[in-house]
C-alpha cells in the first residue's frame, strides 16, 4: 500500500489547512495514511465460517494492525460479515494462554491440582506418560483425540497419522461431528463421495433457491448477500424459506414454511411424490443415472444402548442398512405422503406446500436447495440429506450451473481438513475409510507403515468419546481447537464426568481458557490464525493456503508443532506390537517422530525463505523448529492420497499454486479447477458421451431412497411442554471464544437470551426482560426473556443461542444423534421454562 | 463444573465493574443533587425518559423517582452546571440504552405526571428518533454484512427494515441499507448503543432535531395507491401501441 506523492501532499494539505483553521481532523483519518505506509499486506481466508471469505492481513512491527475483505477475492469481493471486519481483534484478548498450564499440587501433577505454569518438557513427559500408562494397561483403544474443523489441513493430517498410523486408535473425531457429519453420510450413501457437485457460481444461476433449516442470512452472511442480490436483479426468482421459527431469512423469502419440529420428513416425501404425480419426474435422467433402496426404518437414536429408546429399536444396529426397489416401489412408497396428510402433520398451510412442490417440479426452474444445522442437527439427519437428494435426481436438477443440492458448512475447514483430510473416527484421506482393507492397505503404503497398523474398527464418535471418558474406558485424551464442554449436548451429565474421572487424563490445546480448558488437566497453548502457516478447505471445495504473518504470543505453539513433537515422546515399541515392528525391522528403536513425519517424504523439502511476490519474506516457525518446511511435505504426501487413491476425482493442485492463488476448487486437473462434479464437460472424471455419472458409486448412479416418517427422541410432553432449540447469531462464532473478547461484537450482543412466543411468556407468568429459569431433564440455566427482536417464535417453541459463557446451553440438549451419522440433535428437545 | 463455568472474558469484568460503578454514581446524584455527572453529549442534545413531552421541564419536579425506577440504570440525572436542566432525568443510549419495560416503572414513578400516565404502550413512547447520521461509515452502506443495529432493535422490521440494494462495484452482493421508520421508532438507542464503529453511525436524536416534514400540498402516489387498494381515479383508457409483427420476447417472458 503505497501512497503515491500526490495523494501524501494532497493529505498534509487537507491538514495544514484544518490546523490553519483551528480544526483538528479525526486523529484516525488524519494518521491513516501515514501509518498505512509500512504495513506489509498478505491474504489469507477468514477464520470463521465456510463461506470462506478471502481477506488481506496488514502486518506491521509483527502485529496485525489492520484487515480488509479483498477486493479481488471471487467469493466476497472485498466484503466481510461482522465477524470478518473485527478479524485483526481476535488474536489479542486479554487472557490469551502463554504458557502450558497443569493442574499441580505440592510440586506434582494431581487432578485436583490447581492450574500451575510448566514448561513443554514438563507438560509433554507428564503428558506421554499418561499416554503410554494408557496404552500399556487397556490399549490403544483406551486414547483418543477430539479435533476440529477449524484445524489447518496440516494439523488434521498430522493428527490423523499420529493417532491411526501411531496409537493406532481410531478414537479421533472432529468437533464436526457435530456440525455435517449427516451431509457427510448423506452425500456418501447417496453419492459414494462426499461433498457437494456445485459451487457458489450457483448462486447467480438460480431461478430459486430453497433453504431446508438453513438460517443463511445470519449464519453465511455474505453467501445470503449474493444471493439476496440474485433475487433482487431477476425478478423471476423465488426464494422459499423452511424453518421451525421465524429466522432472518424470512426477510427476503416469496414464500415460508414454518413447520413442527421433525416433520421436513413429511415435506421431502410430499415433494418427490408431488413430482411423481404431476408427471415432472426426469424419466431419461433418472433411468439412466439412478437407482432405488429402501432404507431400514426404526433405527433408534444413537443413545446408550441401556436407553429404552434404543432397546425399543428394531434396527439401532443397523441404522445404516439398506435393500434394492424398484422405481414402482419407490413411487408407492412415497404415495403415502399426500398433500392433506403433510399439511396436517406439518401445520403448514396447503398452498405452501403445494407452491413449494411446483418450485421443485416446474423443469424450467433451476434450484439449488442450501442447508445447514436444521438438516444435519437432526436424528434422521441423514435421511433429510438422502431425501432432498431424492428431489434433485428425481427432476435431474443437479451437478449443472443453478440446479443442485448444496450443504453449507458452518466451519472453515470442515470440508477442507475434517472431511477431505478424514479427520473422522471411521475416515481417512480422500475418501477412504478404515472399514475397508483395501483403503487401509493404501493407506498403509502412504505412510509407509507395516501391513495392519491401522485398526479396522471404526472409533469413537463425538458423543461416544464423551461416554467413554465417563465410563472410564477412554483414559487418555486430547482435545485441540474446540471447545466441546460449551458446544457438546448434555455435557453435564455426559462430558463434564468423564473429563473430571480421576482414571482420565485430559489435555485441551486451546489459545485461549475456554469452558473446556478449564475442565482440564492440562491446558497448552497454540498459535491461532494468521501466528501459522495453513490451508483451509470451504463449502465449494476451494482450498485457500495462506503463510505466518506474526508470531503466537508467549510459549504458545501451534496445534501442528504440538502434534508433531509430541510424537517424539514415544518409542515405537512402547506403542506397537512386536509382530508389527517385526514387518519393518529398520523401525526398531525409533520414534514415532521418525516413523510419520521425518519418513523421507513429510521431511522432504528443505528450509527454504519463504516470500511473496512482491519481495516480502515471512517466518514459519514450525520450519524452524524442526528443520524442513513441514507444512509442504505434509501437503505432498497428503496429495499422493487424491493423485493416486482408489476413489477417483480428489485429485488437489500444486502446493505453490495455492500460494499463490485465492483459492482452487477440486479436484484440479491439467491446471483447471473443478466447478461442477459428475456432469460431462465440467468434470474431467466423467466420460465422454455419458453425461452425468455419479462415479463415487462403482455403477456410476446414485441412490435414491426410501425413507419415512419417524418422531424425535424426545417431544414436549406435560412437564417439559415446550421445544427448545439452540443454535447462533451472527454476532458471535460459535462458543464465543474469539467473538466474545471483542470489545464491540461483546457490546452488540453480549448475552445469550430466551427466545420465546410472548403468549408463551404470559402464560408462564413472564414478560419481556424477565429473567426466566430454562430447564430439561438435563439440567438448568437462567436467562432474559426475549419476545421480540430477530427470531420470532411459534407457539411452543423456544431458542437460545450457545455463544454465551455464562449460561451454558447446549446442556439442556440431549445427547441423541441420528444413528447413521452419529450428529446429535441440537435442534429440538423437551424443556420448560419458569419465573427465576 | 463450578471451575469451568467461573471464567471471566476478558474485559467482562472490568466493563462490568464500570457499569455498576456509573450506577452508584448515578444514585449519589440522585440522592444528594451534587455535582459531577453532567449530560455531556457533544451534539448538545439531550434525551428523556418516556412519556416526557416538549413542556417537560416545567413539570418535572427534580425528584429523582424515575432514575430510582429505573431497573437498568439507564436514567441519569444531569448534575450541577449540566445542560438540559439539573437534577432532571436523561439518559444517553451510547452508554445504556432504554430497555422499553412494558410496565414502564418510570412513569408510574413520576409524581407529577412530566412524564405522562398516559404512556401505557411503551411501543408508543417518542424518547427520539435513531437517524443514520453517517452513510460515510455505516457498514452496511459499504456492503459488509454488519446489521447489528438492525437486529439490536427491538421493533426489527418495524422501526428499523433493510433496503436491499444491487452493489455496484462488487457486482454480486447486496447494500443491505438501514432504513428507520419514524411511526415506530420509540427512540430506545438500542442501535446506537450496539452500533460496532468507534463512534455510532446511528444515533438518537430528538425528534425536532431529528425529522423532516414532507410538504403539506404533495401526496405519495404510490402510498396512496396501497392505501386505497387501487388507483385513486377511475380506470383510465390505455389503447395498444403499434408493434411489428413479430416482437422477440423480452427475457422475462423467456424466464419461468
Amino acid at each position: 500500500m503505497k501512497l503515491s506523492r500526490r495523494a501524501f501532499i494532497k493529505a498534509n494539505a487537507i491538514a495544514v489547512t484544518a490546523a490553519a483553521a483551528g480544526m483538528s481532523l479525526p486523529k484516525a483519518e488524519a494518521l491513516a495514511n501515514e501509518e498505512d505506509l509500512d504495513i506489509r499486506w498478505d491474504k489469507a481466508p477468514c477464520r470463521f465460517c465456510g463461506t470462506g471469505c478471502s481477506v488481506l492481513i496488514g502486518t506491521k512491527d509483527g502485529r496485525v494492525v489492520a484487515t480488509q475483505g479483498d477486493p479481488d477475492a471471487p467469493v466476497n469481493r472485498g466484503l466481510n460479515c461482522i465477524k470478518g471486519y473485527f478479524l485483526s481483534k481476535i488474536m489479542y484478548g486479554k487472557d490469551r494462554l502463554k504458557t502450558p498450564m497443569l493442574r499441580k499440587r505440592n510440586g506434582k501433577y494431581d487432578k485436583e491440582g490447581e492450574f500451575t505454569p510448566v514448561s513443554w518438557d514438563e507438560a509433554f513427559d507428564t503428558m506421554a506418560e499418561k499416554f503410554k500408562e494408557a496404552i500399556k494397561k487397556k490399549g490403544p483403544e483406551s486414547v483418543g483425540m477430539f479435533g476440529s474443523g477449524q484445524w489447518t489441513v496440516f494439523e488434521g493430517y498430522a493428527a490423523s497419522k499420529l493417532f491411526k498410523g501411531g496409537f493406532r486408535s481410531n478414537n479421533l473425531d472432529p468437533n464436526a461431528r457435530h456440525c455435517m457429519a449427516s451431509a457427510v453420510a448423506g452425500f456418501i450413501r447417496t453419492f459414494g463421495s462426499d461433498e457437494p457437485m456445485g459451487c457458489y457460481d450457483d448462486l447467480e444461476h438460480a431461478d430459486g433457491f430453497v433453504l431446508w433449516g438453513s438460517n443463511m442470512a445470519e449464519m453465511h452472511p455474505i453467501l445470503w448477500s449474493r444471493l439476496t442480490d440474485r433475487r433482487l436483479t431477476a425478478s423471476h426468482v423465488k426464494v422459499a424459506v423452511l424453518s421451525t421459527f421465524e429466522n432472518r431469512g424470512y426477510e427476503l423469502a416469496d414464500l415460508t414454511l414454518t413447520f413442527k419440529p421433525q416433520t421436513d420428513l413429511y415435506i421431502l416425501n410430499y415433494i418427490a411424490n408431488y413430482i411423481i404425480q404431476n408427471n415432472a419426474v426426469n424419466e431419461d435422467f433418472v433411468a439412466k443415472h439412478t437407482t432405488f433402496k429402501q432404507g431400514n426404518t426404526d433405527i433408534g437414536y444413537g443413545l446408550r444402548p441401556t436407553d429404552p429408546r434404543e432397546q425399543k429399536a428394531k434396527n439401532a444396529k443397523s441404522a445404516g442398512g439398506s435393500k434394492d426397489i424398484t422405481f414402482a416401489e419407490y413411487k408407492k412408497f412415497v404415495s403415502q405422503f399426500t398433500l392433506e396428510k403433510t399439511a396436517k402433520e406439518t401445520g403448514v398451510p396447503e398452498e405452501n406446500l403445494l407452491e413449494l412442490a411446483k418450485m421443485y417440479a416446474d423443469p424450467k426452474r433451476k434450484i439449488v436447495s442450501y442447508w445447514t444445522m436444521g438438516f444435519n442437527q437432526h436424528t434422521r439427519g441423514t435421511w433429510a440429506n438422502n431425501l432432498v437428494y431424492n428431489i434433485h435426481l428425481l427432476t435431474g436438477k443437479i451437478s449443472e450451473p443453478g440446479n443442485g443440492p448444496f450443504s453449507l458448512t458452518g466451519q472453515p475447514s470442515a470440508c477442507g481438513t475434517a472431511r477431505e483430510v478424514g479427520t473422522f473416527a471411521h475416515r481417512l484421506p480422500a475418501d477412504l475409510v478404515v472399514k475397508k482393507e483395501a483403503h487401509r492397505d493404501f493407506t498403509e503404503k502412504i505412510w509407509k507403515l507395516p501391513k495392519g497398523t491401522i485398526p479396522g474398527k471404526v472409533g469413537y464418535h463425538a458423543v461416544l468419546q464423551n461416554r467413554m471418558l465417563k465410563d472410564g474406558k477412554l483414559n487418555a485424551y486430547w482435545v485441540m481447537c474446540n471447545n466441546n464442554m460449551q458446544a457438546g449436548p448434555n455435557f453435564n451429565e455426559e462430558a463434564y464426568p468423564g473429563y473430571r474421572n480421576p482414571d482420565n487424563f485430559i489435555v485441551v490445546t486451546d489459545p485461549y481458557p475456554t469452558v473446556t480448558a478449564m475442565a482440564a488437566d492440562l491446558m497448552l497453548p497454540t498459535a491461532m490464525w494468521v501466528e501459522k502457516e495453513g490451508a483451509y478447505g470451504n463449502a465449494e471445495r476451494r482450498s485457500q493456503f495462506w503463510r505466518q504473518q506474526v508470531n503466537a504470543p508467549g510459549e504458545a505453539k501451534s496445534d501442528l508443532w504440538q502434534l508433531v513433537e509430541f510424537s517424539k515422546r514415544f518409542k515405537v515399541e512402547e506403542v506397537w506390537p512386536a509382530d508389527l515392528i517385526a514387518q519393518k525391522p529398520e523401525y526398531k528403536g525409533k520414534t514415532l517422530y521418525d516413523i510419520l513425519y521425518a519418513n523421507g517424504q513429510v521431511n522432504k523439502f528443505p528450509t527454504q525463505k519463504i516470500s511473496d511476490g512482491a519481495g516480502n519474506t515471512y517466518d514459519n516457525n514450525e520450519m524452524e523448529d524442526f528443520g524442513f518446511y513441514l507444512q509442504k511435505g505434509i501437503y505432498e504426501e497428503y496429495r499422493l492420497f487424491g493423485l493416486h487413491g482408489p476413489k477417483k476425482g480428489h485429485e488437489l493442485g500444486e502446493f505453490d499454486d495455492y500460494h499463490k492463488s485465492r483459492g482452487l476448487r477440486w479436484p484440479v486437473v491439467d491446471g483447471k479447477e473443478t466447478l461442477w462434479r459428475y456432469r460431462e464437460g465440467y468434470d474431467p472424471h466423467v466420460a465422454k458421451g455419458s453425461g452425468v455419472q455419479f462415479y463415487g458409486n462403482k455403477d456410476n448412479r446414485a441412490r435414491i431412497y426410501a425413507l419415512p416418517y419417524e418422531p424425535p427422541a424426545e417431544s414436549p410432553d406435560k412437564e417439559f411442554d415446550l421445544w427448545l432449540c439452540t443454535g447462533r447469531v451472527l454476532e458471535h462464532w460459535h462458543t464465543g471464544s474469539m467473538t466474545q473478547r471483542v470489545p464491540e461484537l461483546y457490546r452488540a450482543v453480549p448475552h445469550a437470551v430466551l427466545f420465546m412466543n410472548p403468549e408463551d411468556a404470559k402464560a408462564r407468568g413472564l414478560r419481556r426482560g424477565m429473567s426466566a429459569k430454562i430447564s430439561s431433564r438435563r439440567g438448568e440455566i437462567t436467562a432474559t426473556i426475549e419476545t421480540r427482536g430477530r427470531n420470532r417464535m411459534p407457539k411452543g417453541q423456544v431458542f437460545l443461542p450457545f455463544f454465551d459463557a455464562r449460561r451454558l446451553a447446549n446442556k439442556l440438549i440431549l445427547d441423541a444423534t441420528c444413528p447413521i451419522s452419529k450428529e446429535t440433535d441440537f435442534k429440538k428437545c423437551a424443556a420448560k421454562v419458569e419465573r427465576a | 463444573m463450578k471451575a469451568a463455568s467461573d471464567i471471566q472474558q476478558s474485559g467482562l469484568t472490568s466493563r462490568r465493574k464500570f457499569l455498576s460503578g456509573s450506577a452508584a454514581a448515578a444514585c449519589g446524584v440522585a440522592l444528594f443533587g451534587l455535582g459531577g455527572c453532567m449530560a455531556k453529549d457533544e451534539s448538545g442534545v439531550i434525551l428523556r425518559p418516556p412519556g416526557a413531552s416538549e413542556e417537560f421541564l416545567g413539570a418535572c419536579i427534580r425528584c429523582g423517582q424515575c432514575v430510582r425506577a429505573c431497573p437498568y440504570n439507564t436514567l441519569k440525572l444531569v448534575g450541577l452546571f449540566g445542560q438540559g436542566g439539573t437534577g432532571s432525568p436523561y439518559f444517553e443510549p451510547r452508554q445504556v440504552s432504554c430497555e422499553m419495560c412494558e410496565d414502564l416503572p418510570c412513569i408510574k414513578a413520576c409524581p407529577t405526571g412530566a412524564l405522562d400516565p398516559q404512556l401505557t404502550d411503551v411501543n408508543k413512547a417518542k424518547m427520539g428518533l435513531a437517524v443514520l447520521v453517517d452513510q460515510e461509515t455505516c457498514l452496511n452502506y459499504l456492503g459488509l454484512r454488519c446489521g447489528v443495529c438492525y437486529r439490536a432493535c427491538p421493533s426489527i422490521d418495524k422501526a428499523i427494515t433493510l433496503d436491499a440494494r444491487h452493489n455496484q462495484r462488487s457486482g454480486k452482493h447486496t447494500l443491505f441499507l438501514p432504513k428507520i421508520h419514524s411511526e415506530h421508532c420509540t427512540g430506545c438507542g438500542k442501535c446506537e448503543k450496539s452500533c460496532v464503529l468507534e463512534a455510532s453511525a446511528i444515533k438518537v436524536l430528538p425528534r425536532s432535531l431529528a425529522k423532516g416534514e414532507l410538504g403539506h400540498h404533495y401526496r405519495l402516489g404510490w402510498e396512496e395507491k396501497e392505501k386505497k387498494g387501487s388507483s385513486l381515479i377511475p380506470e383510465a383508457l390505455d389503447l395498444p401501441d403499434r408493434m411489428p409483427e413479430f416482437t422477440p420476447p423480452s427475457f422475462e417472458e423467456v424466464k419461468p
